[in-house]
């Protein structure tokens, strides 16, 4: 029968099997309440007020359980007994365990015998020796068939026999008994190398460890704790050394290396996994990567240091001209004044208020004409300095007066005013009113044309006058671009023009296109050309100075990349091979540029010198270069107020 | 494929042109050459592999079915494949292998200190423990150890064998944490290859001086070493492999021994030789020579603190006799009470019942010393003196590195010079200008700018001041000394700098990536020097310090 121990400690259950013969029932000479039903589940009874039934055929009523947890817990507490006693499945009684059925459950605990009185180690009996007796054990007469062969064997040894005949079965393999190790390298043949050994690369060895890696480095290759943390925050890969410098008193006191393994691992990697490639290292002397180039002691003259400041302008200066003399010097500013300077004393000779911010300034290039035009707002002023020679400008106001006006008036794109009486007595003597705000000025080299750039979209961009005519005309029918600035030929009648990425040269006789030169820049600021006529140079805005030469290509010839910021002017000297470029970076670089007469020889551009001394302003510097006529002198007007004449 | 390529050595080239190989794009994909892969084609180990497999296929059947027979048939006809041909079409010739085998050694040696138990066969790491004793005894027999060196990774030995440099690094001996993110199953494929390498390596170099292989210990040693340890080994093979681990007994020849030291080389002049060259490779020689009988003469005991192998390898190379206490490993030719042990190794800050008559020694000066081709002055290593820094003998400096102070130190020691004191300061002193003539020149270029800048400024404001002063007032002008070689410097330095706006844009490249390699060199060694510095002050002033509170 079934026997649920009662926990004895609250929380544990143990179910034990304990067999019927031993369990005397305590209660069976008082009252017989021997169940019948047999060995089934006793759950089939649970719905039913009985448990089953006795000898004589009677229910069994299942004792009344009417404890509720107090009184369980306060029997638990009061009954000593408590632990021992055990429901019955069979008949719902309680029952209480003796002293020899406890010690029963005990001993199957701990897995012993039930009966104690049970000798598991008696000693061994050998009941069949070991040695050989005289008599057989058995009498029985041999069979029959230990005398006949067997069938069953003829087949399996014929099968095998067939196998073997068939070749299913092999023989073993004879050992091989030459030596793991011989002299393999006995006839070798350095002829016989393989073709695909040519082709190959040879691993790198393994990089050999430097002082730091030492259990005791020197105390300089050890980390601060600043290069800790750097090291720790960078990516493995990126790490200059895999390891982390350590200093050791001893040697006793060096651990193992924990990434031992990782490092061979990796290793076997990179044997196995990592490309190969043959890399020619690069074991130049910088200093045979500087090219020979001329030295500029030899390229004299060219202006080398500062010599004097015009100081007046309160604003930036944006634009200069010489007169074709080289004795007098124009500039105008954003202050809203042209100013007059002699060159050689750097004297201000005369101020002009003008009104408006002075984009452009042309000195008219014929020494006979003593005109300047300046481009303020909307308008070209014709400005007759009177500084110099009094025959000279009083014969250029007879010029401009003796002008008579056609009969029929013309439609023209501008407007031509005569300066009125207090205009004229500062010099101004002719006004040519635009329609939008004029950004440059500049003069054919006859003195008799100019051309204006308007800033505008249209086709009505560029320009050209003629002073003598007072007569305009609009020489293109179609925009082509944002136009940056016009420059007409030295000598041949053609006419260029810069838009933002390309230079057009216009031939004007024929009235067409001849050439349009891709300058490789982003956006065009400005652009020279050499007194020859042959080659041009354009500065831009992303710090570059292409040279074109016409006659070779319509792309540079080369380009330079000597300033550091955006260029803002460049020039060219009108005798000597010498052309300066002036940028924001607050310097100017002259270059030496020499044009053969010879065809076949391509000039030589050789940097003499940079220029410092304009202070930076609004993170402008210089605005504009320009050489003197006749000397190798450089004059720069920058965004600190200043002309500065280099000599 | 994984294994085969690993075998045969085959690996990804990386294309002269990328895109075009990938078809236009630049992903990051890996080329095999087609012809590599060919090859391993016609490899015949391949149908090994396949029967291999089979193998494995048949025999898990035959378990699977209880046919035990059958199992022991297939047992018996195991297939088995051979890396010999594999090895030798590596390896065309015997200086190849010579040249490869770095990675080798390394691997066996960290093979050989595997637990037995899991990670790969018992037999693999028996093995290589074997190949590696081997190789050690080889390099003992030849002298042919060169340089040593403690790092915090492991000892790094590098010897020179048949005139190849060969290094390897050996752990040191812990139990190894077995990281989890490795595949050892590649390690064992490589292992495979390289214990087939070096076991022909090793049978090719021991015949080359005329020793037995597999090596026999000396007759005589043998007899010596028998009676005492003869009962405690049971199994011969054991005992055989760990008296050749001893590193203590010389190895038995095929010849008997001649004296071979004394054959002079004949001389033969090379031709276009100088005189002056054939008299530095003579001297060249001598000191190779030299070095290879350091330890000559000397007795060695060692601790039982201090590792014995690496030591009893390094002592023995160069021609040292050494010894260990009897109960640490088998192969102790000499007690600790002998009295004609010169050096004894020890490792612990303090030793108790010191001998009359022999040095006690940190390892360190082992190593040191080997490296330093000299036997250095003991003072240094006393048992719980603070060690001299241990420094890398495998670097070489060129100009403009950064050199420690002890490395110039120990140059000097070589030349011959006794270095005193006031030289040690000399020399930080050399240093120090050293450096600072480094950072001028750095500096120079912008100082030139500078100086100009300064100039221009200057002669501005005197205009702007004699503007300013109209009654202009004459001073006596001070003569200007102009330095002729200064103003020349400034002249060549603008000159360089104008050549170098006319660079191509390519050649300009160039020119600024190796002029930054070169700036940053003399930086990091800057900053090395000025750290040294600084610790050397730190050190100087504690030192005054404790002897203030010494005095107080």
């Amino acid at each position: 029968s079934f026997f649920t121990t009662s926990p004895r400690h609250p929380g544990v259950h143990l179910l034990e099997t304990v067999s019927p013969a031993l369990t005397p029932l305590p209660s069976a000479p008082l009252q017989d309440i021997r169940n019948t039903v047999g060995n089934i589940p006793m759950e089939w009874y649970q719905d039913f007020p009985h448990i089953g039934y006795n000898l004589e055929g009677k229910k069994i009523y299942k004792p009344i359980r009417n404890k509720d947890e107090l009184d369980m817990f306060l029997e638990k507490m009061e009954n000593p007994d408590y632990w021992r006693t055990v429901q019955d499945k069979m008949t719902g009684a309680d029952i209480k365990l003796t002293d020899e059925q406890v010690d029963l459950v005990h001993r199957l605990q701990k897995g012993q015998f039930g009966d104690v009185h049970f000798n598991p180690y008696e000693p061994a009996v050998d009941f069949f020796t070991h040695e050989v007796m005289i008599h057989p054990v058995t009498n029985r007469p041999a069979d029959k068939r230990s005398f006949i062969p067997s069938l069953i064997e003829k087949e399996k040894v014929s099968k095998l026999v067939h196998a073997i005949k068939m070749g299913w079965i092999k023989p073993r393999k004879p050992k091989d008994d030459t030596p793991t190790y011989y002299d393999l390298w006995a006839h070798e043949d350095p002829n016989s190398i393989l073709g695909r050994h040519k082709m190959h690369v040879p691993a790198p060895k393994m990089k050999l460890p430097g002082h730091e890696e030492s259990y005791n480095p020197p105390p300089e290759y050890l980390l601060s704790e600043e290069e800790k943390l750097a090291w720790e925050q960078q990516e493995p890969a990126e790490r200059k050394l895999n390891f982390v410098p350590q200093q050791y008193r001893c040697l006793r006191a060096v651990p193992a290396y924990s990434r031992f393994i990782h490092e061979r691992f990796e290793r076997c990697l990179d044997l196995y996994l990592c490309p190969r490639q043959r890399k020619m290292r690069v074991n130049v002397d910088p200093e045979d990567l500087i090219p020979k180039l001329p030295k500029p002691r030899d390229l004299q003259p060219f202006p080398t240091t500062q010599a004097l400041v015009y100081r007046g302008h309160t604003s930036l200066v944006r634009c200069l001209s010489i007169s074709p003399s080289g004795q007098w010097l124009v500039s105008g500013s954003d202050d809203c004044t042209v100013r007059f300077w002699e060159v050689c004393t750097a004297r201000c000779m005369k101020t002009l208020p003008v009104g408006g911010v002075v984009k452009s300034v042309a000195w008219n290039p014929n020494p006979t004409i003593c005109l300047v035009a300046i481009c303020v707002d909307q308008s070209v002023l014709l400005v007759n300095p009177c500084l110099g020679d009094k025959l000279l400008y009083g014969a250029t106001d007879q010029l401009l007066e003796s002008y008579v006006a056609p009969e029929e008036e013309r439609v023209q794109p501008v407007q031509w005013v005569t300066a009125t009486m207090e205009e004229h007595s500062k010099g101004v003597r002719l006004v040519v009113q635009h329609s939008k705000a004029v950004k440059q000025v500049t003069w054919h080299g006859k003195g008799d044309y100019f051309a204006s750039v308007v800033s505008d979209n249209s086709n009505m961009q560029v320009l050209i006058h003629q002073t003598s005519k007072r007569w305009s005309q609009n020489p293109f029918r179609k925009s082509k671009g944002l136009v940056q600035c016009v420059l007409f030929h030295p000598i041949r009648p053609y006419f260029f023009v810069a838009t933002q990425r390309y230079v057009r040269v216009y031939n004007l006789l024929k009235q067409e296109l001849t050439k349009k030169l891709m300058t490789n820049c982003k956006w065009v600021s400005s652009m020279a050309i050499h007194p020859g006529g042959d080659n041009i140079i354009c500065g831009s805005y992303d710090s570059k100075l292409a040279w074109f030469d016409l006659d070779l290509s319509t792309r540079p010839y080369q380009l330079l990349r000597h300033h550091k910021k955006a260029l803002r002017s460049v020039a060219f000297h009108k005798h000597y091979p010498l052309f300066a470029s002036g940028s924001d970076d607050g310097t100017v670089i002259v270059c030496h540029g020499m044009v053969y007469n010879d065809l076949l020889q391509n000039p030589l551009l050789v940097p003499v010198k940079v220029l410092k001394g304009h202070a930076m302003t609004l993170d402008l510097g210089v605005l504009d270069v320009l050489f003197h006529p006749t000397q190798p002198w450089v004059f720069s007007s920058g965004a600190d107020g200043t002309i500065r004449l280099y000599t | 494929t994984r294994r085969l390529c690993i075998l045969k050595g085959i690996y990804p080239h990386e294309p002269k042109h990328k895109k075009k190989v990938n078809k236009g794009s630049t992903a990051a994909r890996t080329f095999y050459l087609l012809k590599d892969i060919k090859f391993l084609l016609h490899e015949p180990i391949v149908n090994k592999f396949r029967e291999y497999k089979v193998f494995v296929r048949k025999l898990r059947k035959a378990y699977g079915k209880s046919e035990w027979s059958t199992v022991d048939r297939l047992k018996d006809n195991k297939p088995s494949y051979k890396l010999d041909h594999i090895v030798k079409e590596r390896y065309p010739t015997f200086v190849d292998a010579l040249r490869d085998l770095d990675d080798a050694l390394s691997m066996c040696f960290l093979f050989s200190t595997f637990p037995r138990t899991g990670k790969c066969h018992v037999q693999t790491i028996q093995l290589c423990r074997r190949l590696a004793v081997e190789f050690l005894n080889y390099i003992i027999a030849s002298r042919s150890l060169r340089k040593v060196f403690l790092s915090i990774k492991g000892i790094y030995y590098q010897a020179e064998v048949l005139g190849q440099p060969v290094t390897w690094i050996t752990p040191y001996t812990f139990a190894h944490d077995h990281p989890t993110d490795v595949d050892y199953r590649v390690m064992a494929t490589f292992t495979e290859f390289y214990t087939t390498l070096l076991g022909f390596v090793n049978f090719r170099l021991y015949h080359s001086l005329n020793l037995l292989y597999p090596p026999k210990i000396d007759g005589q040693a043998d007899v010596e070493l028998k009676p005492a340890e003869g009962k405690e080994y049971a199994m011969d093979s054991e005992s055989y492999l760990e008296k050749l681990s001893a590193l203590s007994a010389s190895l038995a020849r095929v010849v008997a021994p001649t004296h071979e030291d004394e054959v002079e080389m004949d001389e033969f002049p090379v031709e276009g030789e100088t005189a002056e060259q054939m008299d530095a490779r003579k001297k060249e020689q001598e000191a190779l020579e030299k070095h290879k009988k350091l330890f000559e003469g000397l007795r060695f005991f060692l601790n039982r603190e201090v590792p014995r192998e690496p030591l009893a390898f390094i002592i023995r190379c160069f021609g040292g006799q050494v010894s260990w206490d009897k109960s640490l490993c088998i192969g102790a030719t000499y007690d600790v009470s002998d009295p004609s042990i010169t050096h004894q190794i020890v490792d612990r800050p303090r030793v108790e019942q010191q001998v009359v008559g022999r040095y006690y020694l940190q390892p360190q000066w082992v190593f040191d010393s080997v490296n330093a081709k000299l036997c250095l002055p003991v003072v240094d290593y006393f048992p719980g003196v603070l060690l001299p820094p241990h420094l890398s003998p495998f670097v070489t400096e060129q100009e403009g590195d950064y050199v420690p102070p002890e490395k110039l130190k120990l140059l000097a020691m070589q030349r011959g010079e006794n270095p005193d004191e006031e030289s040690e300061e000399e020399e930080e002193e050399e240093e120090e200008e050293e450096d600072e003539n480094d950072k001028e020149e750095e500096e120079e270029e912008d100082e030139s700018e500078k100086e100009e800048e300064m100039k221009l400024k200057k002669m501005e404001e005197q205009k702007t001041q004699s503007n300013k002063a109209l009654p202009v007032k004459v001073t006596a002008g001070k003569l200007r000394l102009e330095d002729k070689q200064r103003l020349e410097q400034e002249q060549q330095s603008e000159e360089k700098r104008l050549a170098i706006m006319m660079m191509k844009k390519r050649e300009k490249y160039l020119y600024k990536k190796i002029m930054f390699g070169k700036k940053r060199k003399v930086r990091e060694a800057n900053k090395l020097a000025a750290k040294r510095k600084a610790h050397d002050t730190a050190v100087k002033e504690e030192k005054k310090k404790s002897k203030k509170a010494r005095r107080a």
